[in-house]
């Protein structure tokens, strides 16, 4: 203890065994040529999946670091999360990376050590260390999504993802100043205080900060009008990549935003809701609008994943202890749909070489499972119930009308049934046509029926029985709001 | 007092059928036909025993269990509750009936079982399809008898969620001169606009459950609410377009002839046959039930919409050339007759209305099996090209034919009680409506006897010496819902006692 801070640096374990596991990965491939590069996506996964299990130790056991980090609930939950997801990742690029990628360490490594940029996302209570951890994962998705070095399109995604990436960062940056120029400290509880104090005298100084601030993260998170990137990004990257830009990536976002705006922000909820809100509107109405006139699966899932944020972001406008848990609820949904849907995306493409949506066709009779995994993950996306997507979508829109935003809802149910007609045209592709002649059934590994299988438990455990982690959100959002 | 767990049972028992049937090989078709038509059968029992063990009488006497005299078979689990801003019994799995939900879940039972066998024959992805049906009607009988705001409406959706694959998948497209609708673009439609119109209902919900602030989507609680006026004018609309677009109600009932032809039989004997009735239901439990006087006042508006569907549905069928799409109209017209009975908000016009419920489920039912049997034969549905089936299928022609005038309202068939029930109720309340109606139940006689004059009778041709008459299990399936049509038609009391008590009770209808 120093100066009354407390600086217990066990705090950090999981975050240094992943750091460790970093080195590991690297190490094995570097000294260890004869080893097959297989094996790496599993030591990885189940090193994820290891510390996922040492971060639950933490369970309530409110602490935190320097008054910088927080290590609560909402930290543990989002340590599991991103954890988990990255395992799903490292597991299902195993074919992909073997066939394309010379340095898999590489590969592996980048993911973990992007999930301790999102943990610390998550976790900061302070300007600084989030706009770090913000770094931190953004320049591992940089090279990560141009990661096929002789790919010009996961080149130009790569270089077209960097610069709005960085300049989105200058505006967070420029605004996380100014907000320090208002309130004269960077720490979420004393910008709490700062502004309950009274906003007057530089109410528009303030203003421009949020703005800025908020300009920044829509980028991170691929919010209209900020999303140019998106498709181009999800396009070019790697497979596996993407489905890590669709879930974590926004994940993280969105818990970076939950604890600012709760923790230093909620006092001026009035200034800054309206802009949210808009914002959401107009997400969800573009989103899912272009959505349809997507012919590549991987920019379809692009536009629909932002047709999501919109979702999310009312839940920010709206912000309240309901709306964050019905928001961070919906996006523990989202994120095991989503995956379903692009391990069999994955799979799909390590056979067939195609991304297409008009190439998905015959797959009920190619690759039975996979098409089922298919069918309930799109179903869940759009809402549909028995799957996640329903009562996720339905707590979510019930809590931001609550928050008297009944106009978002409305959009969201609106622009949610827009999204039913994309996903049924990936559909009638899978059940409805068949497959061309020569097109036999295909052997799906092993590995990614088992996976595609799981996730889908996955996807009807939240859709038919949430009310443990929904309990489990509950509580955990319960701390962003100190 | 009766126990819960048979409705627990008519709702799971499908779901788990549809989880079974998931894990049987490609290639064993036969085991799911079995599993199929096992399920279907036990289906049908329990439901017959509910509809029967409904005590009449018990609607008056003494708060039993949760849920009150006025339901029965109550049960209920918690499934999420006390998190976030959901109350104690927040989100439950409350199930119970009353005496407009018995006779649905019969109508469910009987249609649910001859839809099965229907079905025996199909040979492509035979287990798909069985998986896709059982959820189907899993969620009809989750919606009839679920007390829970939030549960109906997951039902509801559970419902319409297997509709794209089992029409574009198994379906069959139109094409008639000049005129085409491939199965995909029918099975689009569908979904599409009755999404689309969950969409007021949910938009309803959430407008009910914010003002309420109960923290509950228990329905008996929200019926304890007394809602401003002004916010039940605001919010009935909503509920009631949004079921109503389910029900077939004019002008947003054009899914339902193009949906109900491209459909493979079984699915187009549960859709018009049952899930039509969902969404009249729908505007008993949401609408009436729940917004007692934005019913009262809205009720007129209803009525014209109602009086257009019999009307318009009557003249288009008269229009129609294709069997299915003649039947389909049909189904518009006499779900008008439903939307009619209810907007009459009187006793005897509400009771008309379940009972026509009851009887056009069965009888259009019949139809589309019938009308299955003979396609599958000839692959037209062009009721020109038929002549002298009579000849070839007498056992069709009767069914079909006795189908038909329970639908134009012949005494001693279901559809004669129910349109009675209704007449009078309109022509009581609104005599314009009463009028048109009768007018319109002429029209019914005038297709009717005009598709037995094209196609039963008259030369054979013969294109058709071929054609075989209906398979035994086709048979099975027209004497199961025959015997149901002639039941209610002969001896309607059960169905009535039932009905009547509980229609009494509802708020707002005298």
């Amino acid at each position: 203890m120093t100066n009354g801070l407390n600086l217990d640096y066990t705090l950090f374990i999981p975050e240094y065994l992943l750091v460790g596991l970093v080195i590991l990965v690297v190490g094995l491939d570097l000294f260890v040529p004869q080893m097959r590069k297989s094996w790496l996506s599993f030591i990885a996964a189940a090193g994820l999946a290891l510390v996922a299990g040492v971060s639950l130790a933490w369970i309530d056991k409110e602490s935190n670091f320097a008054r910088i980090v927080a290590i609560d609930n909402y930290t543990t939950y989002f340590r599991v999360f991103f954890m988990a997801t990255g395992a799903v990742v490292c597991l299902a690029s195993g074919k992909l990376v073997e066939d394309k990628f010379r340095h898999p360490g590489e590969y592996y490594a980048l993911i973990i050590l992007s999930t301790v940029g999102a943990i610390g996302m998550a976790a900061s209570r302070e300007l600084t260390t989030a706009y770090l951890s913000l770094e931190l994962l953004s320049f591992s998705l940089y090279i990560l999504v141009s990661f096929e070095k002789f790919d010009a399109r996961s080149n130009e995604a790569g270089i077209k993802y960097l610069l709005l990436g960085a300049f989105a960062s200058a505006m967070f940056l420029y605004g996380m100043s100014l907000i320090y120029g208002v309130t004269g400290t960077t720490y979420y509880s004393d910008i709490a205080d700062s502004l309950g104090a009274g906003t007057s005298d530089y109410s528009f100084a303030m203003l421009m900060g949020l703005v800025l601030m908020i300009t920044g993260l829509g980028f991170k998170v691929a919010a209209v009008p900020f999303h140019m990137w998106t498709p181009d990004a999800y396009e070019g990257a790697p497979v596996a990549i993407t489905a890590y830009l669709s879930t974590t990536s926004k994940a993280a976002g969105f818990a970076l935003l939950l604890r600012l705006f709760g923790g230093a922000f909620q006092v001026v909820h009035d200034d800054w809701s309206w802009m949210i809100a808009g914002i959401a509107a107009a997400t969800m109405i573009l989103g899912n609008l272009v959505a349809l006139q997507q012919h590549n699966m991987k920019r379809l899932m692009a536009y629909s994943s932002i047709g999501q944020v919109g979702y999310m972001l009312m839940g920010i406008a709206g912000l309240s202890h309901d709306t964050a848990s019905a928001l961070v609820l919906h996006m523990t949904g989202y994120m095991v749909s989503n995956m379903a849907i692009f391990v069999v995306i994955i799979a799909w493409y390590n056979l067939t070489g195609t991304e297409e949506i008009e190439d998905f066709r015959g797959m009920r009779d190619r690759a039975p499972l996979l098409a089922g995994v298919l069918a309930g993950a799109l179903f869940s996306l759009a809402g549909l119930p028995l799957f996640a997507g329903f009562v996720t979508k339905f707590i979510l829109f019930q809590a931001v009308t609550d928050a008297g935003y009944f106009w978002l809802a409305a959009i969201a149910i609106v622009t949610s049934v827009i999204s039913l007609y994309y996903y049924l045209a990936v559909m009638k592709q899978a059940f409805v046509i068949k497959p061309a002649e020569g097109e036999g059934e295909l052997r799906v590994p092993l590995l990614m029926n088992g996976l595609a299988a799981a996730l889908m438990l996955g996807v009807f455990y939240v859709g038919l029985y949430p009310q443990q982690l929904f309990e489990a959100i509950d509580n955990a959002t319960s701390f962003i709001f100190v | 007092m009766h126990s819960g767990y048979w409705l627990v049972a008519s709702v799971f028992l499908p779901l788990i059928a549809a989880a079974v049937i998931v894990f049987i090989p490609d290639d064993r078709k036969d085991i799911v036909r079995w599993l199929s038509a096992i399920v279907g059968a036990g289906l049908f029992i329990i439901s017959v025993y509910v509809f029967f063990a409904y005590e009449v009488g018990r609607a008056a006497g003494s708060a039993g269990q949760f849920c009150g005299p006025e339901y029965q078979f109550c049960i209920r689990y918690d499934w999420i509750e006390k998190v976030g801003f959901l109350g104690p019994h927040g989100i439950s799995l409350a199930f119970g009936i009353d005496g407009i939900a018995a006779p649905m879940v019969l109508l469910t039972g009987i249609v649910a079982f001859g839809g099965a066998l229907i079905s025996w024959k199909i040979e492509e992805h035979n287990k798909d399809f069985f998986v896709l049906f059982w959820v189907l009607v899993s969620g009809v009988y989750g919606t009839f008898v679920a007390l829970d705001l939030f549960m109906f409406f997951f039902f509801y959706e559970v419902a319409v969620l297997p509709m794209y694959l089992l029409i574009a998948v198994w379906g069959s497209s139109s094409v008639f001169e000049t005129f085409s609708r491939t199965k995909e673009y029918s099975a689009m439609k569908l979904t599409i606009m009755l999404v689309a119109a969950s969409i007021l209902i949910f938009l309803g919900i959430f407008a009910v459950f914010k003002e309420a602030g109960a923290g509950t989507f228990d329905l008996r609680t929200l019926y304890g609410v007394q809602f401003d006026p002004t916010f039940q004018k605001m919010v009935f609309p909503l509920m009631v377009i949004g079921c109503g677009v389910l029900a077939g109600l004019w002008p947003f009932h054009t899914w339902s002839p193009d949906g109900h032809v491209s459909a493979p039989t079984a699915v187009s004997m549960l859709h018009a046959g049952v899930l039509m009735k969902l969404g009249a239901f729908g505007i008993i439990r949401l609408g009436i039930q729940l917004l007692p006087e934005g019913a009262t006042f809205w009720m007129p508006g209803l009525m014209i919409l109602a009086t257009c569907n019999v009307v318009y549905g009557a003249f288009a069928a008269t229009a129609q050339r294709d069997w299915k799409y003649m039947i389909g109209y049909s189904s518009v017209s006499h779900m008008g007759l439903v939307l009619m009975g209810l907007a009459t908000m009187s006793v005897i016009g509400v009771n008309g209305a379940v009972l026509q419920m009851f009887a056009h489920g069965v009888m259009t039912a019949t139809f589309f099996a019938m009308v299955g049997s003979v396609y599958d034969q000839t692959h037209t549905r062009d009721m020109r090209l038929y002549s002298g089936l009579v000849n070839r299928m007498p056992l069709f022609v009767f069914f079909m034919g006795v189908a038909g005038l329970a639908s134009l309202g012949l005494p001693g068939l279901a559809g004669f009680i129910a349109e009675l029930n209704i007449f009078i109720g309109a022509f009581r309340t609104y005599p314009w409506a009463g009028a048109l109606g009768i007018f319109a139940a002429m029209m019914t006689a005038v297709y009717i006897l005009r598709m037995m004059s094209m196609a039963f009778f008259g030369p054979v041709d013969d294109r058709w010496s071929e054609l075989k008459e209906m398979t035994y299990l086709e048979r099975g399936t027209a004497v199961l819902l025959l015997g149901s049509m002639l039941f209610m038609g002969l001896y309607p009391a059960p169905f009535i006692d039932r009905i009547q008590e509980s229609v009494r009770l509802l708020p707002g209808v005298s």
